[in-house]
């Protein structure tokens, strides 16, 4: 039998205008195992908590019933105070006779009849708890970035300038991700290579971080602060401790015709290849589709070129196991494919090309040298025409339901930029809205309206028809106008919508980290907490989350890191004691309760149980990590055997308030 | 009149989630929107900690009404707590329909911690609704029985 | 008058005019625009103010060619071309008598009438 006091807080007049508290204090202090009741001005006050913690010391009180303003507001004062007079912090319950009875009723005899029942209740509840500790689990103080794009490039800067380990797993042989495949950068117009590539030199000499380049994250376990993850180095067949990056193997291979992913396509690189002359670490990658040693044996021409001897043709993918506290995911984006769209001819003509592709056809490192040339005949183009909200805002299936966010500005610098090289030529813009909300955003839209005399048209592309004669007839509507208009283009620039890149979604399902139907990871709060995932220990950066820009994306990259940062300068984390177990005797390992929680805090054991006639027998039962575990309790309710149970709130205290509550007469 | 009846004075449990609606209650407290003293609140983790023997048990002992109330869909403080409460109860609720306990005894609501008024006016409306169908038929304990 | 007039176009045609989000790519696509005097995406728009009646009197409701380019190329998924023949319907319902019996269409085929054009023409002038 517990030992219970119970204390009636007055609030002032708050609670003990309109409750009789000497008479609850009195009605309470009858009811089963209540050794002790008073009732006091103000509970909260330094007073008031040293009458609990007297009566604790003084009754040998094991559990202590507070009858006073809502939990939200002062469970943790009492816990407190109940802790330093020895007695467990959860061994208090609060009953809210103010929010709940005092402050909403204005009759005296119905609000004091209703405080004693929800002290009854708190009572009967206390009867039931059982101290719980609050566990402790180590952080390691070593944070993963998954994706080496600017995000992940910001977030482990500056997680290793605040003197933590990073290691940035990139699925590329380089990192730098879709930034190095830009030519300049709204709304200032810095070169893109310019401001980026001194972040990767800085990543690949900061001692703090390790880079693995063409690796994927293969298996996560563990929870925050301790996660084990095995990375898959996936085989280059060149040695990158020895390889110089000299490029003397990629310019002597046979091996032409290679599709160049860098330029996407629009020209062609060799088998063994650097994808840019700035990449880190710069080291050659032998694509194994096309090299002709690794596909019949007979070549070998790099190996005989290279003067570190850093080509490995026996090279095997190979698992390495780290242990980290944190883990950022910076998995991008990339732009969606157009199949569903073949109005806009992508398929059918060079020259209807995507705006990534014209962003290399700008670049001085693109495969025309940065003269803007159409793809099919290498002549310039006249007449331009970009097409916006390609595959955006689209709900009919064929795109995405969401706006892509950076299509407006980036068209705005394309079509800015041409008129500014090619005065001669005419650049038309078709957009629905034009999204500019960003600082100096709109300043820059409308610059290119008034001083660059590009023609924006509100209104869409219906039609794009390839001629026999090269020209692309556009059929579009010009809805201010009132019009359909017919142009003849010599260029087609679609707008196309960005979507998150295809490895995301099975490692949000190797870090139980939740997606939105877009397989955008979602955070824990969307105004809040919007770099960290409801799954403690993950954390978001760049447009893995939602569409986004530059400057965006690397103000998010910093918040990541802060809370990356703050999580790892702990030594340890304390756990909420409040969570599931499992009663190992009762489970029968059906499953239920894995399949409903939100967190995989749940796993399954083989466990050893001694039958009564003392054979052993080995059966499968259900495990929660508490580390993991946040309390909801969902699990409890799915179990079909009544095995599992949540503490702090447990089956038999619920019904023992329920059966309070009833009780009344 | 020395000969009035008692007016009936329903007995009603509300299960409310700690994160919304418990809030919410809080909140139609701080504004002092009164709601009928007949409703006693029981604070879970979630919504979806309610399990449907608590709402067995509370009509076993007399309750006249049960109603949980949770987090709007989409916000639930778990990612989809509510849900799986939304599902469950759809399904107790037409259990108890069939044995005799009226659809309109129990009840599902989405209270958000910023929705005092809300909480309140639920709970008028649900007393007023409940206080007109008068007192409950007790399921009974048959292991309580002789 | 109106209001009943666009409840009912509403629900003959199945049409959430709401979703529209004015992109105007019906327009773009649409291969009679220049014989139309309100084009597809007006079409949209009216029906939302509940200008059925200016719809009704124009021949504009003559001039689709049922083609469908516009509910296939509309990312919203408006579907205006159900609009056009729902107004179309209409004026023809209150008229109290079909133009077309399906008895009638024989004699009337001419070996170059393309077979769409056929479908299309009991489509727009039978019930």
């Amino acid at each position: 039998m517990q030992r219970i006091g119970v204390f009636v807080c007055w609030c002032g007049s708050n609670i003990a205008g309109t409750v009789d508290v000497k008479a609850v204090s009195e009605a309470l202090s009858h009811e089963p195992g209540v050794v002790y009741s008073i009732n006091y001005q103000y509970m909260c006050s330094e007073a008031g908590q040293n009458l609990v913690k007297d009566a604790i010391r003084d009754y040998n009180l094991t559990g202590v019933v507070i009858c006073s303003c809502s939990p939200r507001m002062h469970e943790n004062t009492f816990r407190k105070a109940a802790a330093s007079a020895g007695l467990n912090p959860y061994m208090v319950e609060i009953a809210n006779i103010r929010e709940q009875c005092s402050w909403i009723h204005k009759d005296m005899p119905t609000a004091t009849e209703k405080a004693i029942i929800l002290g009854r209740a708190a009572i009967a509840k206390v009867h039931l708890n059982a101290p719980l500790m609050a566990g402790e689990s180590p952080v390691i103080k070593r944070a993963l970035v998954i994706g080496g794009g600017i995000a992940g490039i910001q977030t482990a800067l500056d997680i290793a300038d605040a003197g933590f380990e990073v290691d940035i797993v990139e699925k590329e042989p380089t990192i730098g991700g879709k930034m190095t495949q830009l030519d300049k950068t709204f709304p200032t117009l810095d070169c893109a290579a310019c401001i980026l590539t001194p972040k990767m030199v800085d990543c690949a000499q900061h001692e703090k971080i390790n880079i693995f380049s063409f690796s994927e994250v293969e298996k996560v376990k563990g929870f925050v602060g301790n996660f084990h993850v095995t990375i898959k180095k996936k085989a280059r067949f060149v040695d990158e401790t020895k390889c110089t990056g000299c490029g003397e193997c990629t310019a002597k291979c046979p091996v032409k015709g290679v599709p160049n992913e860098f330029n996407l396509g629009m020209d062609n690189r060799r088998a063994i290849y650097i994808p840019f002359a700035q990449a880190v670490p710069k080291v050659a990658t032998i694509d194994p589709n096309y090299c002709n040693m690794l596909k019949n044996g007979k070549c070998g021409l790099c190996a005989k070129v290279c003067g570190a001897g850093a080509i490995d043709y026996k090279q095997q993918d190979q698992f390495v196991e780290r242990e980290y506290g944190a883990i950022v995911v910076a998995t991008g984006f990339n732009p969606i494919k157009l199949d569903q769209f073949d109005e806009f001819g992508y398929s059918q003509s060079k020259d209807v090309i995507t705006s990534l592709e014209f962003e290399r056809l700008t670049n001085a490192a693109g495969p025309t040298s940065g003269t803007l040339l159409r793809p099919s005949d290498g002549k310039h183009p006249h007449t331009i025409v970009f097409v916006q909200c390609v595959g955006s805002r689209d709900t009919s299936g064929c795109g995405k339901t969401y706006c892509s966010r950076i299509c407006c500005m980036y068209t705005a610098k394309h079509a800015m930029l041409t008129r500014e090289k090619y005065p001669d030529t005419d650049v038309y813009v078709f957009y629905i809205d034009v999204r500019s909300p960003g600082k100096n955003y709109d300043e820059f839209y409308r610059r290119a309206v008034e001083q660059y005399g590009v023609h924006y048209i509100k209104g869409m592309v219906g039609k794009v028809a390839p001629r026999a004669d090269g020209k692309l007839m556009v059929q579009a509507s010009d809805l201010i106008a009132g019009e359909q208009l017919h142009i003849e283009a010599d260029l087609v620039v679609l707008a196309t919508a960005i979507e998150p890149d295809k490895t995301a979604r099975p490692l949000a399902t190797m870090l139980t980290a939740s997606m939105d139907t877009n397989d955008f990871f979602t955070e824990a709060h969307a105004k809040l907490r919007p770099v960290e995932s409801p799954t403690a220990g993950i954390f978001l950066s760049g447009a893995c989350q939602g569409p986004k820009d530059i400057p965006d994306t690397v103000s998010q990259a910093g918040a990541a890191a802060a809370k990356v940062i703050g999580l790892l300068a702990k030594d340890k984390l304390t756990t909420n004691p409040c969570v599931a177990e499992s009663n190992e005797l009762m489970c029968n390992g059906c499953s239920s309760c894995e399949k409903v929680c939100p967190y995989g805090a749940i796993t399954y054991l083989d466990k050893e149980f001694r039958m009564p006639d003392r054979t052993t027998m080995v059966r499968r039962v259900a495990s929660v990590n508490p580390a993991v575990c946040q309390g909801c309790g969902a699990c409890t309710v799915a179990c079909p055997s009544g095995a599992m149970d949540l503490k702090g709130f447990s089956n038999s205290q619920i019904m023992a308030e329920v059966d309070a509550i009833c009780q009344m007469k | 009149m020395p000969n009035e009846v008692k007016a009936f004075k329903p007995k009603i449990v509300a299960f409310c989630c700690n994160w919304c609606s418990y809030a919410g209650a809080d909140l139609a407290g701080t504004n002092r929107l009164n709601y009928p003293a007949d409703v006693k609140i029981i604070r879970v983790p979630c919504s979806c900690r309610v399990n449907p023997m608590f709402i067995l048990r509370a009509f076993q002992r007399g309750a006249d009404g049960v109603i949980l109330c949770g987090c709007h869909p989409g916000d639930c403080h778990y990612t989809t707590g509510n849900y799986y409460a939304r599902r469950r109860m759809t399904l107790l609720f037409s259990m108890l329909d069939y044995l005799g306990i009226e659809k309109e005894r129990t009840r599902v609501e989405w209270v958000s911690a910023a929705e005092g008024a809300k909480f309140a006016a639920t709970m008028n409306d649900f007393v007023e609704t409940v206080t007109r169908l008068g007192e409950n038929k007790r399921l009974e304990d048959l292991r309580c029985k002789e | 008058m109106s209001d009943r007039l666009k409840e009912q176009v509403l629900r003959t045609s199945g049409v959430n005019v709401l979703k529209c989000m004015r992109c105007g790519k019906c327009s773009a696509t649409c291969p009679s625009y220049d014989e139309m005097e309100y084009h597809p995406h007006q079409f949209v728009y009216m029906v939302e103010k509940g200008e059925i009646e200016k719809l009704m009197a124009s021949p504009s409701i003559y001039k689709c060619l049922s083609c469908f380019a516009c509910i296939e190329r509309c990312p919203r998924d408006v579907e205006p071309a159900k609009l056009v023949e729902a107004i179309r319907l209409m004026v023809i319902r209150q008229q109290g008598q079909n133009h077309l019996k399906p008895g009638q269409i024989p004699e009337m085929l001419d070996e170059e009438l393309p077979q769409q054009a056929i479908v299309t023409a009991f489509r727009k002038y039978a019930k």
